[in-house]
Protein backbone atom coordinates (compact mmCIF):
# COMPACT_ATOMS: atom_id res chain seq x y z
CA UNK A 1 0.00 0.00 0.00
CA UNK A 2 2.67 2.04 0.70
CA UNK A 3 4.09 1.69 -3.04
CA UNK A 4 0.63 2.69 -4.08
CA UNK A 5 0.54 5.39 -1.74
CA UNK A 6 3.92 7.04 -3.11
CA UNK A 7 3.16 6.88 -6.31
CA UNK A 8 -0.05 8.26 -6.30
CA UNK A 9 1.22 11.31 -4.43
CA UNK A 10 3.79 11.44 -7.13
CA UNK A 11 1.35 11.63 -10.27
CA UNK A 12 -0.65 14.05 -8.63
CA UNK A 13 2.39 16.34 -8.08
CA UNK A 14 2.85 15.66 -11.97
CA UNK A 15 -0.57 16.53 -12.85
CA UNK A 16 -0.54 19.98 -10.94
CA UNK A 17 0.69 21.88 -14.14
CA UNK A 18 -2.02 20.60 -16.24
CA UNK A 19 -5.06 21.16 -13.61
CA UNK A 20 -5.66 24.69 -14.71
CA UNK A 21 -8.80 24.85 -13.05
CA UNK A 22 -7.26 23.26 -9.72
CA UNK A 23 -9.48 20.37 -9.79
CA UNK A 24 -9.84 18.47 -6.58
CA UNK A 25 -7.82 15.43 -7.23
CA UNK A 26 -9.33 11.74 -6.04
CA UNK A 27 -8.84 8.38 -7.55
CA UNK A 28 -12.56 8.59 -8.76
CA UNK A 29 -11.46 11.51 -11.11
CA UNK A 30 -11.70 11.40 -14.88
CA UNK A 31 -9.00 12.58 -17.03
CA UNK A 32 -11.66 13.53 -19.84
CA UNK A 33 -14.59 14.93 -17.63
CA UNK A 34 -13.14 16.33 -14.59
CA UNK A 35 -9.85 17.06 -15.50
CA UNK A 36 -10.88 18.23 -18.46
CA UNK A 37 -7.81 17.07 -20.69
CA UNK A 38 -8.35 17.36 -24.75
CA UNK A 39 -5.96 14.83 -26.56
CA UNK A 40 -2.68 17.36 -26.95
CA UNK A 41 -2.81 17.52 -23.05
CA UNK A 42 -3.20 13.65 -22.50
CA UNK A 43 -0.20 12.91 -24.99
CA UNK A 44 2.03 15.77 -23.43
CA UNK A 45 0.77 14.49 -19.51
CA UNK A 46 1.36 10.61 -20.85
CA UNK A 47 4.91 11.32 -22.14
CA UNK A 48 5.53 12.85 -18.15
CA UNK A 49 4.49 10.19 -16.73
CA UNK A 50 6.26 8.04 -18.68
CA UNK A 51 9.87 9.17 -18.16
CA UNK A 52 9.28 10.00 -14.81
CA UNK A 53 8.84 6.25 -13.80
CA UNK A 54 10.44 4.88 -16.74
CA UNK A 55 8.10 3.36 -18.34
CA UNK A 56 5.38 2.74 -21.40
CA UNK A 57 1.90 3.26 -21.38
CA UNK A 58 1.13 2.37 -24.67
CA UNK A 59 -2.32 3.62 -26.99
CA UNK A 60 -4.34 0.08 -25.73
CA UNK A 61 -3.76 0.76 -21.86
CA UNK A 62 -4.13 4.49 -22.30
CA UNK A 63 -7.57 3.25 -24.05
CA UNK A 64 -8.58 1.46 -20.23
CA UNK A 65 -7.34 4.39 -18.29
CA UNK A 66 -10.33 6.57 -17.52
CA UNK A 67 -9.88 7.45 -13.89
CA UNK A 68 -6.71 9.04 -11.14
CA UNK A 69 -7.20 5.62 -9.45
CA UNK A 70 -7.07 3.78 -12.41
CA UNK A 71 -3.72 5.48 -13.72
CA UNK A 72 -1.76 4.89 -10.37
CA UNK A 73 -3.00 1.27 -10.10
CA UNK A 74 -1.18 1.02 -13.83
CA UNK A 75 1.46 2.77 -13.15
CA UNK A 76 2.13 0.63 -9.94
CA UNK A 77 1.89 -2.68 -12.14
CA UNK A 78 4.28 -1.35 -14.96
CA UNK A 79 6.47 -0.73 -11.66
CA UNK A 80 6.46 -4.52 -10.67
CA UNK B 1 -34.00 4.29 -29.89
CA UNK B 2 -30.01 6.05 -29.25
CA UNK B 3 -29.69 7.74 -33.07
CA UNK B 4 -26.28 6.68 -33.73
CA UNK B 5 -25.68 9.67 -35.30
CA UNK B 6 -25.67 11.68 -32.60
CA UNK B 7 -22.13 11.37 -31.68
CA UNK B 8 -21.50 13.57 -34.43
CA UNK B 9 -23.94 16.69 -33.41
CA UNK B 10 -20.98 18.93 -32.35
CA UNK B 11 -19.35 18.21 -35.79
CA UNK B 12 -22.56 19.29 -37.58
CA UNK B 13 -23.02 22.19 -35.26
CA UNK B 14 -19.69 23.58 -36.28
CA UNK B 15 -20.14 23.19 -40.05
CA UNK B 16 -23.58 24.64 -39.67
CA UNK B 17 -22.51 27.93 -38.10
CA UNK B 18 -19.40 28.37 -40.39
CA UNK B 19 -21.53 27.88 -43.45
CA UNK B 20 -24.74 30.13 -41.77
CA UNK B 21 -22.19 33.12 -42.60
CA UNK B 22 -22.70 32.61 -46.66
CA UNK B 23 -19.22 31.15 -46.41
CA UNK B 24 -18.31 28.80 -49.81
CA UNK B 25 -17.93 25.45 -47.68
CA UNK B 26 -14.30 24.20 -48.53
CA UNK B 27 -14.71 20.50 -48.77
CA UNK B 28 -16.81 20.43 -51.29
CA UNK B 29 -15.48 22.23 -54.13
CA UNK B 30 -16.25 20.59 -57.79
CA UNK B 31 -13.31 20.18 -60.20
CA UNK B 32 -15.45 20.94 -63.15
CA UNK B 33 -12.80 20.67 -65.68
CA UNK B 34 -8.91 19.86 -65.35
CA UNK B 35 -7.44 22.15 -67.90
CA UNK B 36 -3.75 20.86 -66.98
CA UNK B 37 -1.72 19.57 -63.88
CA UNK B 38 -1.77 23.57 -62.44
CA UNK B 39 -4.84 24.52 -63.73
CA UNK B 40 -8.64 23.82 -63.24
CA UNK B 41 -12.15 25.21 -63.70
CA UNK B 42 -13.86 25.46 -60.86
CA UNK B 43 -17.49 27.60 -60.23
CA UNK B 44 -17.25 28.38 -63.82
CA UNK B 45 -13.80 30.22 -63.07
CA UNK B 46 -10.05 29.04 -64.44
CA UNK B 47 -8.16 28.41 -61.05
CA UNK B 48 -4.76 27.63 -60.39
CA UNK B 49 -4.19 24.40 -58.47
CA UNK B 50 -1.93 25.06 -55.77
CA UNK B 51 -2.98 21.85 -53.25
CA UNK B 52 -3.67 18.61 -55.20
CA UNK B 53 0.05 16.86 -54.22
CA UNK B 54 0.49 16.67 -58.27
CA UNK B 55 4.27 17.30 -57.56
CA UNK B 56 5.92 16.31 -60.53
CA UNK B 57 2.60 17.24 -62.72
CA UNK B 58 2.50 13.61 -64.34
CA UNK B 59 -1.11 13.75 -64.64
CA UNK B 60 -1.27 14.96 -68.78
CA UNK B 61 2.03 13.32 -69.41
CA UNK B 62 1.35 12.36 -72.94
CA UNK B 63 3.42 9.03 -72.69
CA UNK B 64 1.41 8.21 -69.68
CA UNK B 65 -1.74 9.14 -70.78
CA UNK B 66 -1.16 7.10 -73.95
CA UNK B 67 -0.10 3.88 -71.86
CA UNK B 68 -3.59 4.39 -70.39
CA UNK B 69 -5.55 4.31 -73.22
CA UNK B 70 -3.65 1.29 -74.81
CA UNK B 71 -4.26 -0.85 -71.53
CA UNK B 72 -7.80 0.29 -71.56
CA UNK B 73 -8.16 -1.14 -75.22
CA UNK B 74 -6.36 -4.00 -74.70
CA UNK B 75 -7.57 -5.40 -71.20
CA UNK B 76 -10.64 -3.49 -70.24
CA UNK B 77 -11.85 -1.47 -67.36
CA UNK B 78 -10.86 -3.39 -64.68
CA UNK B 79 -10.13 -6.79 -63.18
CA UNK B 80 -12.91 -7.43 -61.32
CA UNK B 81 -10.74 -9.22 -58.98
CA UNK B 82 -8.08 -9.68 -56.27
CA UNK B 83 -4.44 -9.59 -56.81
CA UNK B 84 -3.88 -13.41 -55.30
CA UNK B 85 -7.01 -14.71 -57.66
CA UNK B 86 -7.74 -13.16 -60.88
CA UNK B 87 -6.50 -9.64 -60.39
CA UNK B 88 -3.24 -9.70 -60.97
CA UNK B 89 -2.28 -8.61 -64.92
CA UNK B 90 0.59 -8.20 -66.91
CA UNK B 91 0.75 -4.84 -66.16
CA UNK B 92 0.24 -5.39 -62.15
CA UNK B 93 3.55 -7.24 -62.37
CA UNK B 94 5.46 -4.59 -64.64
CA UNK B 95 4.20 -1.61 -62.66
CA UNK B 96 6.09 -3.99 -59.51
CA UNK B 97 9.43 -4.28 -61.56
CA UNK B 98 9.25 -0.60 -62.44
CA UNK B 99 8.77 0.09 -58.60
CA UNK B 100 12.20 -2.45 -57.71
CA UNK B 101 13.89 -0.37 -60.28
CA UNK B 102 12.99 2.67 -59.35
CA UNK B 103 14.49 1.86 -55.31
CA UNK B 104 16.49 -0.52 -55.91
CA UNK B 105 15.13 -2.87 -54.08
CA UNK B 106 14.44 -6.64 -54.11
CA UNK B 107 10.50 -6.61 -53.70
CA UNK B 108 7.38 -4.24 -54.47
CA UNK B 109 4.69 -5.33 -53.58
CA UNK B 110 1.33 -2.93 -55.81
CA UNK B 111 -2.27 -2.02 -53.27
CA UNK B 112 -5.04 -0.43 -54.07
CA UNK B 113 -4.31 3.02 -52.84
CA UNK B 114 -1.79 4.15 -50.44
CA UNK B 115 -4.03 4.50 -47.39
CA UNK B 116 -4.63 0.55 -48.04
CA UNK B 117 -0.38 -0.03 -48.26
CA UNK B 118 -0.20 1.39 -44.46
CA UNK B 119 -3.41 -0.66 -43.19
CA UNK B 120 -1.78 -3.95 -44.88
CA UNK B 121 1.60 -3.62 -44.15
CA UNK B 122 1.79 -1.80 -40.25
CA UNK B 123 -1.66 -4.63 -39.38
CA UNK B 124 0.14 -7.35 -40.75
CA UNK B 125 4.01 -7.01 -39.60
CA UNK B 126 3.35 -5.89 -36.03
CA UNK B 127 1.55 -8.40 -34.15
CA UNK B 128 0.31 -9.26 -30.82
CA UNK B 129 3.49 -8.79 -28.44
CA UNK B 130 4.95 -6.47 -30.64
CA UNK B 131 5.86 -3.02 -29.98
CA UNK B 132 5.39 0.03 -32.89
CA UNK B 133 6.82 3.04 -31.96
CA UNK B 134 5.85 6.02 -34.26
CA UNK B 135 5.75 9.77 -34.63
CA UNK B 136 2.78 11.57 -32.85
CA UNK B 137 2.03 13.49 -35.99
CA UNK B 138 1.95 10.11 -38.33
CA UNK B 139 -0.41 10.04 -41.14
CA UNK B 140 -4.25 8.66 -40.46
CA UNK B 141 -3.70 5.49 -42.80
CA UNK B 142 -0.72 4.71 -40.29
CA UNK B 143 -2.42 5.24 -36.93
CA UNK B 144 -5.54 3.16 -38.81
CA UNK B 145 -3.19 0.47 -39.18
CA UNK B 146 -1.87 0.39 -35.99
CA UNK B 147 -5.39 0.20 -34.56
CA UNK B 148 -6.27 -2.75 -36.83
CA UNK B 149 -3.38 -4.59 -35.57
CA UNK B 150 -2.67 -5.87 -31.91
CA UNK B 151 0.62 -4.74 -31.30
CA UNK B 152 1.39 -2.38 -28.33
CA UNK B 153 1.16 1.08 -29.46
CA UNK B 154 3.72 3.85 -28.14
CA UNK B 155 3.84 7.65 -29.76
CA UNK B 156 6.35 9.80 -29.30
CA UNK B 157 6.61 13.64 -29.59
CA UNK B 158 6.84 14.77 -33.18
CA UNK B 159 10.51 14.57 -34.60
CA UNK B 160 12.05 14.36 -31.23
CA UNK B 161 14.71 12.05 -31.60
CA UNK B 162 15.36 11.39 -27.93
CA UNK B 163 11.79 10.64 -27.21
CA UNK B 164 12.03 8.16 -29.43
CA UNK B 165 15.50 6.92 -28.52
CA UNK B 166 13.74 6.54 -24.64
CA UNK B 167 10.81 5.04 -25.83
CA UNK B 168 12.51 2.24 -27.85
CA UNK B 169 14.92 1.67 -24.70
CA UNK B 170 11.67 0.94 -22.22
CA UNK B 171 10.11 -1.71 -24.58
CA UNK B 172 10.54 -5.56 -23.11
CA UNK B 173 13.40 -7.43 -23.59
CA UNK B 174 12.79 -9.85 -26.26
CA UNK B 175 9.42 -8.10 -28.07
CA UNK B 176 9.58 -7.56 -31.25
CA UNK B 177 10.14 -3.82 -32.73
CA UNK B 178 8.54 -1.58 -35.76
CA UNK B 179 10.01 2.00 -35.83
CA UNK B 180 7.44 3.92 -38.30
CA UNK B 181 8.58 7.33 -39.52
CA UNK B 182 7.70 9.65 -42.30
CA UNK B 183 9.90 11.28 -44.99
CA UNK B 184 7.89 14.65 -45.28
CA UNK B 185 5.04 15.09 -43.19
CA UNK B 186 2.44 15.98 -44.91
CA UNK B 187 0.56 19.13 -42.84
CA UNK B 188 3.01 21.07 -42.36
CA UNK B 189 5.91 20.25 -44.84
CA UNK B 190 8.48 19.41 -42.56
CA UNK B 191 11.07 16.33 -42.90
CA UNK B 192 12.31 13.71 -40.09
CA UNK B 193 15.53 13.45 -39.09
CA UNK B 194 16.19 10.34 -40.44
CA UNK B 195 19.63 9.59 -40.63
CA UNK B 196 19.76 9.56 -36.85
CA UNK B 197 16.07 8.06 -35.97
CA UNK B 198 16.81 5.07 -38.53
CA UNK B 199 20.48 4.67 -36.78
CA UNK B 200 18.95 4.42 -33.45
CA UNK B 201 16.16 2.50 -34.50
CA UNK B 202 18.29 -0.28 -35.66
CA UNK B 203 21.12 0.24 -32.88
CA UNK B 204 18.07 -0.46 -30.30
CA UNK B 205 16.96 -3.84 -32.48
CA UNK B 206 13.76 -1.98 -34.55
CA UNK B 207 13.26 -2.95 -38.06
CA UNK B 208 11.82 0.88 -39.33
CA UNK B 209 8.72 1.22 -42.15
CA UNK B 210 9.36 4.53 -43.32
CA UNK B 211 5.71 6.24 -45.41
CA UNK B 212 7.91 8.30 -48.09
CA UNK B 213 4.60 9.32 -50.12
CA UNK B 214 5.16 13.17 -50.06
CA UNK B 215 8.87 12.53 -51.58
CA UNK B 216 8.68 10.29 -54.07
CA UNK B 217 10.17 12.00 -57.39
CA UNK B 218 11.73 14.69 -56.33
CA UNK B 219 13.95 14.38 -53.04
CA UNK B 220 17.12 12.30 -52.98
CA UNK B 221 19.16 12.07 -55.60
CA UNK B 222 17.18 9.47 -57.65
CA UNK B 223 14.11 10.73 -56.54
CA UNK B 224 13.90 7.69 -54.03
CA UNK B 225 12.48 10.17 -50.56
CA UNK B 226 14.06 11.61 -47.45
CA UNK B 227 16.06 8.46 -46.66
CA UNK B 228 17.65 8.16 -49.79
CA UNK B 229 18.81 12.27 -49.44
CA UNK B 230 20.00 11.46 -45.97
CA UNK B 231 21.79 8.23 -46.92
CA UNK B 232 20.21 5.73 -44.71
CA UNK B 233 17.76 4.24 -47.18
CA UNK B 234 19.61 0.78 -47.04
CA UNK B 235 18.49 0.34 -43.83
CA UNK B 236 14.96 1.35 -43.88
CA UNK B 237 13.32 -2.03 -44.01
CA UNK B 238 10.15 -1.48 -45.33
CA UNK B 239 9.12 2.42 -47.53
CA UNK B 240 5.60 2.84 -48.23
CA UNK B 241 4.33 4.79 -50.99
CA UNK B 242 1.63 5.88 -53.54
CA UNK B 243 0.95 6.62 -57.35
CA UNK B 244 -1.62 9.57 -55.76
CA UNK B 245 0.87 12.21 -55.84
CA UNK B 246 4.09 12.32 -57.68
CA UNK B 247 3.33 9.36 -59.95
CA UNK B 248 0.25 11.12 -60.41
CA UNK B 249 -2.77 8.30 -60.62
CA UNK B 250 -4.00 5.93 -57.99
CA UNK B 251 -2.78 3.16 -55.72
CA UNK B 252 -0.08 2.48 -53.13
CA UNK B 253 2.89 0.09 -52.78
CA UNK B 254 5.33 -0.88 -50.33
CA UNK B 255 9.18 -2.26 -51.48
CA UNK B 256 11.70 -3.76 -49.32
CA UNK B 257 14.58 -6.08 -49.54
CA UNK B 258 13.19 -8.43 -46.79
CA UNK B 259 14.25 -12.16 -47.89
CA UNK B 260 10.76 -13.08 -46.90
CA UNK B 261 8.81 -10.62 -48.20
CA UNK B 262 6.41 -12.50 -50.55
CA UNK B 263 4.81 -13.86 -47.93
CA UNK B 264 2.78 -10.58 -47.40
CA UNK B 265 0.61 -11.60 -50.82
CA UNK B 266 -0.88 -14.13 -48.65
CA UNK B 267 -1.09 -13.09 -44.92
CA UNK B 268 -2.20 -9.45 -46.04
CA UNK B 269 -6.05 -8.85 -45.73
CA UNK B 270 -6.07 -5.42 -47.09
CA UNK B 271 -4.13 -6.77 -50.10
CA UNK B 272 -5.97 -10.24 -50.54
CA UNK B 273 -9.37 -8.85 -49.90
CA UNK B 274 -9.82 -6.31 -52.52
CA UNK B 275 -9.81 -5.91 -56.48
CA UNK B 276 -6.67 -4.98 -57.89
CA UNK B 277 -5.80 -1.72 -59.57
CA UNK B 278 -7.53 -1.14 -63.48
CA UNK B 279 -5.16 -2.22 -66.08
CA UNK B 280 -5.11 1.32 -67.20
CA UNK B 281 -4.20 2.54 -63.76
CA UNK B 282 -1.20 0.22 -63.19
CA UNK B 283 0.14 1.26 -67.18
CA UNK B 284 -0.16 5.17 -66.31
CA UNK B 285 1.54 4.13 -63.19
CA UNK B 286 4.53 2.19 -64.39
CA UNK B 287 5.06 4.50 -67.79
CA UNK B 288 5.11 7.43 -64.49
CA UNK B 289 7.43 5.92 -62.40
CA UNK B 290 9.80 5.04 -65.10
CA UNK B 291 10.05 8.63 -66.24
CA UNK B 292 10.47 9.88 -62.91
CA UNK B 293 13.96 8.08 -62.68
CA UNK B 294 15.09 10.61 -65.41
CA UNK B 295 13.57 13.95 -64.07
CA UNK B 296 16.04 16.23 -62.44
CA UNK B 297 15.27 18.99 -64.66
CA UNK B 298 11.83 19.20 -63.22
CA UNK B 299 12.96 18.35 -60.09
CA UNK B 300 14.91 21.24 -59.88
CA UNK B 301 12.40 23.50 -61.17
CA UNK B 302 10.00 22.06 -58.41
CA UNK B 303 12.91 23.03 -55.64
CA UNK B 304 13.16 27.06 -57.35
CA UNK B 305 8.94 27.14 -57.20
CA UNK B 306 9.18 25.93 -53.93
CA UNK B 307 11.86 28.21 -52.50
CA UNK B 308 10.08 31.31 -54.26
CA UNK B 309 7.06 31.02 -52.64
CA UNK B 310 8.29 30.08 -49.38
CA UNK B 311 10.37 33.43 -49.37
CA UNK B 312 7.49 35.16 -51.07
CA UNK B 313 4.85 34.71 -48.36
CA UNK B 314 7.27 35.29 -46.05
CA UNK B 315 8.60 38.25 -46.93
CA UNK B 316 4.69 39.50 -47.21
CA UNK B 317 3.93 38.98 -43.60
CA UNK B 318 2.45 35.23 -43.10
CA UNK B 319 3.36 32.61 -40.61
CA UNK B 320 4.52 29.58 -42.53
CA UNK B 321 5.08 25.73 -41.25
CA UNK B 322 8.65 25.58 -41.46
CA UNK B 323 11.59 28.43 -41.15
CA UNK B 324 13.15 27.05 -44.38
CA UNK B 325 11.11 25.57 -47.65
CA UNK B 326 11.91 21.52 -46.41
CA UNK B 327 9.48 20.25 -49.25
CA UNK B 328 7.32 20.74 -51.67
CA UNK B 329 4.64 21.79 -49.06
CA UNK B 330 4.15 25.15 -47.76
CA UNK B 331 1.59 25.53 -44.69
CA UNK B 332 0.30 29.06 -43.71
CA UNK B 333 -0.92 28.95 -40.55
CA UNK B 334 -3.82 30.85 -39.66
CA UNK B 335 -4.97 32.10 -36.66
CA UNK B 336 -8.31 30.51 -36.56
CA UNK B 337 -10.41 27.98 -38.31
CA UNK B 338 -12.97 30.90 -39.18
CA UNK B 339 -10.62 33.28 -40.25
CA UNK B 340 -8.85 30.42 -42.10
CA UNK B 341 -11.92 29.50 -44.03
CA UNK B 342 -12.41 32.83 -45.13
CA UNK B 343 -9.11 33.23 -46.49
CA UNK B 344 -9.58 30.02 -48.39
CA UNK B 345 -12.50 31.61 -49.88
CA UNK B 346 -10.83 34.75 -50.67
CA UNK B 347 -8.03 33.20 -52.18
CA UNK B 348 -10.82 30.54 -54.56
CA UNK B 349 -12.54 34.12 -55.47
CA UNK B 350 -8.96 35.29 -56.72
CA UNK B 351 -8.47 32.14 -58.44
CA UNK B 352 -6.12 29.66 -56.40
CA UNK B 353 -7.05 26.49 -55.01
CA UNK B 354 -5.26 25.44 -51.89
CA UNK B 355 -5.77 22.80 -49.40
CA UNK B 356 -7.81 24.21 -45.64
CA UNK B 357 -6.22 22.13 -42.93
CA UNK B 358 -8.28 21.78 -39.32
CA UNK B 359 -8.13 19.48 -36.45
CA UNK B 360 -8.28 16.80 -35.80
CA UNK B 361 -5.95 16.00 -39.23
CA UNK B 362 -3.49 19.14 -38.00
CA UNK B 363 -1.45 19.30 -35.28
CA UNK B 364 -1.56 21.09 -32.45
CA UNK B 365 -5.04 22.08 -33.49
CA UNK B 366 -3.88 24.29 -36.16
CA UNK B 367 -5.68 25.69 -39.21
CA UNK B 368 -3.31 25.62 -42.11
CA UNK B 369 -4.12 26.69 -45.43
CA UNK B 370 -1.51 24.03 -47.04
CA UNK B 371 0.15 24.87 -50.61
CA UNK B 372 1.40 21.74 -52.43
CA UNK B 373 3.73 23.25 -55.40
CA UNK B 374 3.90 21.23 -58.70
CA UNK B 375 6.57 21.12 -61.33
CA UNK B 376 4.67 22.33 -64.01
CA UNK B 377 3.78 25.56 -62.11
CA UNK B 378 5.63 28.28 -63.95
CA UNK B 379 7.44 31.05 -62.82
CA UNK B 380 4.87 33.23 -63.72
CA UNK B 381 2.51 31.67 -62.16
CA UNK B 382 4.42 31.82 -58.90
CA UNK B 383 4.33 34.96 -58.89
CA UNK B 384 0.55 35.43 -59.81
CA UNK B 385 -0.21 32.86 -56.65
CA UNK B 386 1.81 35.69 -54.28
CA UNK B 387 0.12 38.73 -55.56
CA UNK B 388 -3.61 36.15 -54.68
CA UNK B 389 -1.92 35.97 -51.19
CA UNK B 390 -1.22 39.09 -50.44
CA UNK B 391 -4.37 40.52 -51.66
CA UNK B 392 -6.64 37.85 -49.97
CA UNK B 393 -4.46 38.77 -46.67
CA UNK B 394 -5.27 42.06 -46.29
CA UNK B 395 -8.99 41.50 -47.29
CA UNK B 396 -9.42 39.24 -44.37
CA UNK B 397 -6.83 40.87 -42.11
CA UNK B 398 -4.32 38.14 -41.66
CA UNK B 399 -1.20 40.75 -42.75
Amino acid sequence: MTDRAATSTQIAALIEPFNKKGVEITDASTFAGDLEFDSLTVMDFVAEIEDSFDIIISMNLQAEIETFGQLVDAVVKLQD
Amino acid sequence: MTDLFSKFDPLIEQRRALLSTGLTDPFNLVMERVVSPTVAVCNGRETILLGTYNYMGMTFDPDVIEAGKQALDEFGSGTTGSRVLNGTYAGHRACEEALKEFYAMDHAMVFSTGYQANLGIISTIAGKGDYIILDIDSHASIWDGCKLGDAEVVPFKHNDIEAMEKRLKRVPEGAGKLVILEGVYSMLGDIAPLKEMVRIAKENGAMVLVDEAHSMGFIGPNGRGVAEDQGVLDDVDFVIGTFSKSVGTVGGFCVSNHPKFEIMRLVCRPYVFTASLPPSVVATAATSIRKLMHGSNKRAHLWENSRTLHAGLKAKGFQLGTETPQSAIIAVIMPDLERGAAMWEALLNEGLYVNLARPPATPANMTLLRCSLCAEHSAEQVQIILGMFERAGKAIGII
